[in-house]
């Protein structure tokens, strides 16, 4: 009994809008122990010709995973929860995350695999703020087979 | 500041390393809303097999970039980025914590003003991501 490959292709309805602000881009970048400027101080941004203090490449993480989250308890995936592991990251940057940008993430299930017992699932996380596309991430879960 | 001047494929970018704790592991897990015990918990880390609490790989990838975003000056250069976690990080309790060790170098130059940066992550002598890579775009 493993995922429901009926489902690939299948689009999830968008998430609430996840509003980015300073104290959450600098406590991102604080837990990834990176001290620059560019996370934390509005006027170090602007001076290098952005509008506001912009985030980590990996910051999209924290919209997508809760996105991708609400999928896997969808009993129609038939996805074990408990025997997931994330084996693949990409991101696709269209342009920089903001203070005060909207995050919107419909997440896709773009590829379903059978590997020997274990499914091979990439979801596709599509972000947009306010209608405009900002970041596009793969995710790839590995769901382990109940004998592996 | 970074000379991008007479870059060549091999170049090496400065290493970076950083010591990985518990109380890391916490502060990653409230930033970014990961909050799967086996990143906290060492008895629910042993009892699905892990030797010890595991850091995020989410967090290994963050750190991972740091080695790019800090030569180029403005991370926002980073057009794509890309890794497969391929070994935990096991990071034990106390706050000494274990080193892991982040480097970088040119893969490829573009014709179109971006190059491609291949990344490693290094714990305990291993590799812990694999087909780590980056494009990122030239300063002008």
């Amino acid at each position: 009994m493993g995922m429901n490959h009926e489902m690939i292709g299948h689009a999830y309805p968008a998430s609430e809008p996840y509003l980015v602000t300073v104290a959450k881009i600098q406590a991102f970048a604080d837990a990834i122990g990176d001290n620059n400027p560019i996370y934390r101080d509005e006027e170090y941004a602007k001076s290098l010709g952005h509008t506001s203090v912009c985030a980590p490449p990996t910051f999209p993480i924290v919209a997508t995973m809760s996105a991708m989250e609400k999928s896997f308890h969808d009993p129609a995936l038939n996805m074990d929860y408990s025997r997931i592991v994330h084996s693949d990251q990409r991101f696709e940057y269209r342009r920089p995350i903001r203070v005060g940008d909207e995050l919107v993430v419909v997440t896709v299930i773009e590829e379903i695999k059978a590997l020997g017992t274990n499914d091979i699932a990439t979801f596709r996380t599509e972000v947009t703020s306010k209608g405009e596309p900002v970041v596009t991430g793969w995710s790839k879960l590995v769901v382990r087979g109940a004998d592996s | 500041m970074s000379d991008f001047s007479n870059l060549e494929i091999g170049s090496e970018l400065p290493v970076i390393q950083k010591q990985f704790t518990r109380s890391q592991l916490v502060a990653y897990a409230l930033a970014s809303g990961d909050m799967n015990p086996i990143h906290q918990d060492e008895g629910i880390a042993k009892s699905v097999g892990l030797p010890d609490v595991i850091a995020h790989g989410m967090l290994t990838m963050g750190c991972a970039i740091q080695v790019v975003t800090d030569w180029i000056g403005d991370p926002t250069a980073v057009l794509d980025y890309s890794v497969r976690m391929t070994r935990p990080v096991v990071v034990p309790a106390g706050e000494v914590g274990v080193p892991v060790t982040f480097s970088g170098k040119i893969g490829a130059i573009n014709g179109d003003g971006t190059i491609r940066v291949d990344l490693s992550a290094v714990f305990a002598d291993q590799t812990v991501l694999g087909q780590a890579k980056a494009v990122v775009r030239l300063p002008q």
